[in-house]
């Protein structure tokens, strides 16, 4: 712009030196004559226009990392328009896709007969958390943990070794179970272990224990499990889950448990 | 008014025959009244004075928890107390004639035997003696008197000397050897030299053990590091018989109690072998097993050493606690469910001629024999809620009960002591589970084991 002022302010001041030039002469004698007229030239092209960036951006401004971003320009008075980065010469209007593996600043420079003008767009690239590892390979989990998980003991009335109704649900999810686990497992055995509150005599509990495995076992034979993979065994009361004299623990305590026989 | 009168007069009435059934037990068990019998202090000569303390305290103790005696309270004794036969000094004849007006007195020359046959300390019997330190060890001499008899020769039942080591423990068990003789002059035999054998948990399993009837000198006999039930001894003592818990299932095993020593038992297959008791002569043990059918106890007699088994029981789905009676030999008592809760029923040894002893009330469980073949000591819910078991004796053939404990704790596992007069029990009477002992009456209960948890005594 200053060249532009500074040609503009030295054209004004060539024309009024000739303007007072043609009026300080007008008394001297015998003028010389006039010069001739000055050529009737034709007015000084306008200086070109300088380039204008009327738009230079990325959209989106952020992206993850491996996604793109669309650089959009639009310049005027340019001739030549290039972008870095690796984008090269453009058009004056257009749009470039980009996928910057790293924050990058686009700079967009407009050459053109009356200058040239630039403007930069950044593309923030933001890396993307970790991705969860791939699910391990399938653990090999132990005949004992599989009994653990998904059979489940079976509970009795007291001095009873029938199988009662919430018994039956448990023993029938616990069939299928132990079929999987001992088809998966094919040389283990489930040991039946039978368990009685504290309140019947150790002597006849033990007897009573025995009772309870057997019948439970008996159940699950009926629904298909092979009787030669099941063991049983009584504990009595000798090995209580819980140890406080009242109902909710003697029921915690009449049970069937199921363990990896030895 | 008359009839509430009625009603109170039936009450007492019924107060009153009970009572009376209880002491009909305990004197049909006991067999006679109590004697009495004075206990002077026994002195010592020497060092020995310094340990006739225990001597006396343990003396009187013994013959004390034995039942049988009366004894007269020391304060009632005469200041001259003889120490050995010869300080006897009969009296001399009264002069003649005597004083007017005075009755006849013979003339004292020292201690004599109607000292202690008239008030007011009218004892029957007299134990005294003395003891001495000879050579480093404890020597005791006593003797006992029938101090009713005329003289000294008739007087004395029996003089001996004991010898033990010059400490409080010789004077214990000198003490302790006095008073056996003592009770055998009686026809009983001694709990002394007798051993309870029990079940206890310390450290998270359960051993046996065996201690003295006074709960002293208790040491471990097993070492399974697992779980024990059910033990019982030969009759000769010399064989330790139990259930072992081991890892499949419950087994019998046989240990010598004189070297320790494991002795051979077949066991059938199956998980559930237990429960052993010996018949008398020794030669057969009768077990519970589930070897027919898994879930399914039924008693069995086999050899001594498990081979030629023999199946008893046919009913019901648990049979156990076979107990043969150890004077007959000819039949069992068990428990069995075969009526619907667990009750005690009684089989010749063959199995046949079942009878149900218990009514049918309650869980009864835990029957154990008498000596003298004729009452069972069991263990019986009767009149308490479910699992709270009272000691209970009850004559075989008259069906006759008496209940000994009355809902102190749980109070199960009852023995006879090898004197009939005693039984142990354990009880939770004090929290924890623990063993105890009491007469045949139900008094002078006595706490033998404080550490871990202990039960199921065995007394031989």
């Amino acid at each position: 712009m200053r060249t532009l002022n500074i040609r503009n302010i030295s054209i004004v001041l060539l024309g009024f030196t000739l303007f007072l030039a043609a009026t300080g002469c007008k008394k001297k004698v015998a003028p010389p004559p006039p010069p001739p007229p000055p050529k009737e030239e034709a007015p000084p092209p306008p200086p070109p226009p300088a380039p204008s960036i009327a738009q230079f951006v990325a959209e989106p401004s952020t992206i993850q990392r491996g996604q793109s971003s669309t650089l959009r320009w639009s310049v005027s008075n340019a001739t030549e328009i290039t972008i870095d980065q690796g984008v090269g010469s453009v058009q004056a209007a257009g749009s470039r896709q980009v996928t910057p593996q790293n924050t990058t600043t686009y700079t967009l420079t407009a050459k053109g007969p009356g200058g040239s003008a630039s403007r930069t767009a950044t593309v923030t690239v933001t890396v993307p958390p970790p991705p969860p590892p791939p699910p391990p390979p399938p653990a090999k989990i132990s005949f004992s943990e599989r009994l653990a998980r998904e059979v489940q003991d079976a509970y009795f009335d007291f001095d009873k070794s029938d199988i009662r109704e919430d018994a039956r649900v448990t023993l029938t999810r616990n069939a299928d179970a132990l079929k999987a686990i001992l088809r998966d497992f094919p040389n283990d055995t489930v040991l039946i272990e039978g368990h009685c509150d504290e309140r019947g005599s150790a002597e006849y509990n033990l007897g009573l224990g025995d009772r309870r495995a057997a019948s439970a076992k008996d159940f699950l034979v009926q629904l298909g499990v092979p009787a030669e993979r099941l063991r049983t065994i009584s504990y009595g009361k000798e090995r209580p889950q819980c140890t406080e004299s009242n109902e909710e623990c003697w029921q915690k305590n009449r049970r069937v448990h199921f363990s990896p026989a030895q | 008014m008359k009839a509430s009168r009625t009603i109170l007069f039936s009450l007492m009435g019924l107060a009153v025959l009970a009572v009376a059934q209880q002491s009909d037990i305990f004197i049909q068990i006991t067999r006679q009244e109590r004697a009495t019998i004075a206990l002077p202090d026994f002195r010592g000569s020497g060092q020995a004075q310094d340990v006739m303390g225990a001597f006396n305290s343990t003396l009187f103790s013994e013959l004390e928890s034995s039942g049988l005696f009366r004894i007269v309270p020391k304060t009632m004794y005469p200041l001259q107390v003889p120490q050995q036969p010869d300080d006897f000094r009969e009296p001399l004849p009264p002069p003649t004639p005597p004083a007017r007006g005075a009755q006849p007195q013979p003339i004292r020359r020292g201690p004599w035997l109607t000292d202690w046959s008239q008030p007011p300390v009218s004892a029957t019997y007299l134990a005294f003696g003395y003891a001495a330190a000879v050579e480093g060890r404890l020597v005791v001499r006593a003797w006992l008197f029938n101090v009713t008899q005329p003289n000294v020769a008739n007087a004395q039942i029996f003089g001996k000397m004991y010898f033990g080591s010059l400490d409080e423990e010789g004077a214990r068990q000198t003490a302790r050897d006095f008073a056996a003789d003592i009770l055998q002059q009686f026809g009983f035999k001694s709990i002394i030299g007798s051993k309870i054998y029990f079940e206890s948990e310390r450290g998270g399993v359960r051993e046996l053990w065996s201690m003295d009837p006074d709960g002293s000198n208790q040491k471990q006999l097993t070492f399974h590091k697992s779980l024990v039930m059910g033990a019982a001894i030969s009759p000769d003592g010399s064989t330790l018989a139990y259930g072992l818990f081991a890892g499949n299932g419950w087994v019998i095993r046989l240990q010598s109690l004189l070297t320790g020593g494991r002795l051979p038992f077949f066991n059938a297959p199956g998980t559930l072998n237990w429960a052993p008791d010996f018949t008398p002569d020794g030669k057969q043990i009768v077990f519970a097993s589930n070897t027919a059918r898994e879930g399914n106890q039924e008693i069995y007699i086999a050899g001594i050493d498990g081979r030629g088994m023999q199946r008893l029981t046919f009913g019901g789905r648990t049979n156990t606690e076979p107990k043969v009676n150890p004077r007959t030999g000819n039949e069992i008592v068990f428990v069995s469910d075969r009526g619907g809760t667990p009750q005690i029923y009684r089989m010749n040894i063959n199995g046949a001629d079942v009878q149900r002893l218990t009514d049918g009330e309650g869980h009864a469980v835990n029957p154990a024999w008498h000596p003298n073949g004729q009452h069972i000591a069991f263990a019986w819910t009767k009149g308490f809620a479910p699992g709270n078991f009272n000691i209970f004796v009850m004559d075989v053939a008259s069906r006759e009960i008496t209940q000994l404990t009355h809902g102190a704790g749980k109070n199960e596992n009852p023995t006879w002591a090898p004197d009939g007069r005693h039984l142990a029990f354990s009880s939770t009477r004090e929290g924890g589970v623990q063993i105890y002992t009491m007469l045949a009456d139900g008094t002078q209960v006595r706490r033998l084991t404080s550490q871990g948890r202990n039960l199921r005594p065995v007394w031989k």
